[in-house]
């Protein structure tokens, strides 16, 4: 399935990552050719298999449940060591909102 | 007698604990090993040449009181996709340029409560996603067997540091062939656990329901030892398994030349092994092929009996893997926004501006791919003809596998179609990349443990056969290697670097 550049540049805004014109066309090519090689699943019936679906994704089956106790954490120093920008003990974010 | 960087894991141990060798004197001949080859094979992204030769001092120290266990002053590399405290982990992502990681992963905290000496963090493709370490945002790594090719990926970095005598052992991680892979073309030993064998707490997500850690060796018995060390419940990994240990070295250590295959299957009878049509693909190479028919005569040599089978939604496999992995990638990569660590785009006051110009700048070309397709795949009108129907693929897929295991104990297929190949031959398009794994993805959608082990060359380049076997199998699989190996010996032949 061919992909038009609107709904690449839209997947881009989705995603947050600039695209220069040429990039976008050559992403827009090359998911394109990607998509192509999807279209083996179209022989699957989804009918047939919806019930299979749930919970395949923990092999092992349990659910995962453990007893709350209290442990050390990371100290704040230590959490925001990597931090570009800080005020005090805060991130600090560029302007969120325009008047 | 081995050169003490060629010395493998048990090898060295043994020479550790007669005091014929020093841990500081097997750390510095991987470092002079590394000082001799690295700008040639570039395995590295950081060496850590100061605190190896202070952790072997005292691993040595331990040795003289008489402690220590089976890792104790043996030098590793990590692939720098696992956190290391205070260690510059980079994902080979200008995004994690100048991260230093304030805790240590689960698997390097254990290999260091163990008393492992870290040589550094290793080469690999961008955040995991691809089959060469061309992806690194650094630098490629080189096959040490010929260095005009690449080693396979994405833990590049972890397979030729092993081949070329870097490194005693490697950390990788595996999330469609990411050890195997490399491993094969590199003629070392890699495997990929069991589904929620080894924790991932510390390991830097791709997709999460396939990421997996494991060991890269010189051969099957060090591959044990390692993953004697690395598994174990974590409750820092909610995906971990609760299962009681096992001792993966039982049944492997000493040198038996007898014909155990005859005896490995269950109810001590032969050991089955099957041989799935659908891994021999057209794209595959004859001298992959005719090796890989050698090894399954030697396996019947060695008393396994060798039937044909069918596992015929291979076919989806693909698909499969590329819809869900980026699906998953999407969702653990929103993380890097610029804010709280990371590459950040200063040269603006707007906050969407910073974050698309830090994620356009921080990620490299796959990487974007992927982060896209996810979101294709995952939205509004074509969930239902991509995602879901995926997870319907992941789900014969794995039903595939449960059928035919009721069938044999275990799986014998190539690793890669394909030997090493020559750098640039596959970036242009990345299908043809993604084919590369063709054979090692399955194992990932399946959850199951996966060994690749060296069973000879073609074009004078490795070829790795692997084996498959159901959840959990890791003790016979390795057993079954073991075997392969003893009776060969292609696991000791090594490139001229």
């Amino acid at each position: 399935m061919a992909l038009d550049a609107a709904l690449v540049q839209h997947l881009a805004t989705l995603v947050r990552i600039g695209l220069s014109e040429e990039e976008l066309e050559t992403l827009r090519e090359q998911l394109s050719h990607i998509l192509e090689q999807f279209e083996v699943l179209s022989e699957l019936d989804p009918a047939a298999l919806t019930a299979n679906v749930q919970a395949q994704d923990l092999p092992h089956g349990s659910g995962v449940m453990r007893e709350d106790v209290a442990a050390d954490s990371l100290e704040p120093a230590e959490v925001l060591q990597n931090a570009p920008r800080l005020e005090g003990e805060f991130f600090r974010v560029k302007v969120v909102l325009e008047e | 007698m081995a050169t003490p960087e060629r010395l493998t894991i048990h090898e060295a141990q043994q020479r550790l604990a007669r005091r014929e060798i020093s841990s500081v004197e097997l750390t510095r001949s991987c470092l002079e090993r590394i000082d001799q080859v690295e700008d040639r094979v570039k395995a590295f992204i950081t060496v850590t040449g100061d605190l190896a030769l202070q952790q072997a001092g005292e691993a040595d120290r331990r040795i003289e009181a008489g402690q220590g266990g089976p890792l104790n002053g043996i030098p590793v590399q990590i692939k720098d996709v696992m956190c290391t405290r205070g260690i510059r982990t980079t994902c080979a992502s200008r995004m994690l340029e100048d991260y230093v990681p304030v805790y240590d992963a689960t698997v390097v905290e254990k290999l260091l409560h163990q008393g492992a000496v870290l040589l550094g963090k290793g080469n690999m493709d961008e955040f995991a996603m691809g089959s060469s370490t061309e992806n690194s945002a650094f630098f490629p790594t080189r096959n040490p067997w010929d260095l005009d090719r690449v080693p396979g990926g994405s833990s590049g970095g972890a397979a030729a540091s092993v081949a070329a005598g870097e490194a005693v052992y490697a950390l990788g991680s595996d999330t469609g062939g990411s050890v195997r892979q490399p491993a094969s073309l590199c003629g070392v030993v890699g495997m990929k656990p069991t589904y929620g064998l080894v924790s991932r707490y510390g390991l830097i997500a791709y997709a999460s329901s396939f990421d997996q850690i494991g060991p890269v060796t010189q051969d099957v018995t060090d591959c044990a030892i390692v993953l004697n060390a690395i598994t174990g419940h974590d409750p820092r990994d909610a995906t971990s398994l609760t299962h009681e240990k096992t001792d993966y070295t039982a049944g492997i250590a000493g040198d038996s030349s007898s014909s155990p295959l005859s005896q490995l299957g269950p109810q001590g009878g032969r050991f089955r092994l099957g041989v799935p049509d659908e891994y021999f693909v057209d794209g595959m190479e004859d001298g992959v092929r005719q090796t890989l028919m050698a090894a399954i005569e030697t396996m019947e040599g060695l008393g396994a009996s060798v039937e044909r089978v069918s596992l015929p939604t291979t076919r989806y496999a693909l698909a499969c893997y590329y819809i869900i992995a980026p699906s998953e990638c999407s969702a653990n990569l929103a993380r890097y926004d610029g804010v709280k660590y990371g590459y950040s785009y200063q040269d603006t006051d707007q906050m969407w501006e910073a974050m698309e110009r830090t994620r356009q700048h921080g990620f490299g070309p796959e990487v974007c791919r992927r982060i896209m397709l996810g979101t294709y795949a995952l939205s509004a009108g074509y969930y239902d003809a991509y995602y879901l129907k995926a997870q319907q693929a992941r789900t014969l897929i794995r039903e595939d596998f449960t059928r035919v295991f009721q069938q044999v104990d275990a799986l014998l297929t190539p690793t890669s179609p394909v030997v090493a190949f020559p750098l640039g031959e596959k970036t242009a398009d990345p299908v043809e990349m993604y084919l590369i794994d063709v054979c090692t993805l399955p194992v990932n959608i399946a959850g199951l443990p996966g060994l690749s082990i060296p069973c000879g060359f073609s074009q004078g380049l490795p070829v790795g056969m692997q084996l498959i076997g159901p959840q959990l199998s890791e003790p016979a699989l390795l057993r079954l290697g073991y075997a392969y190996q003893q009776a060969t010996g292609w696991h000791k032949q090594l490139p001229e670097i």
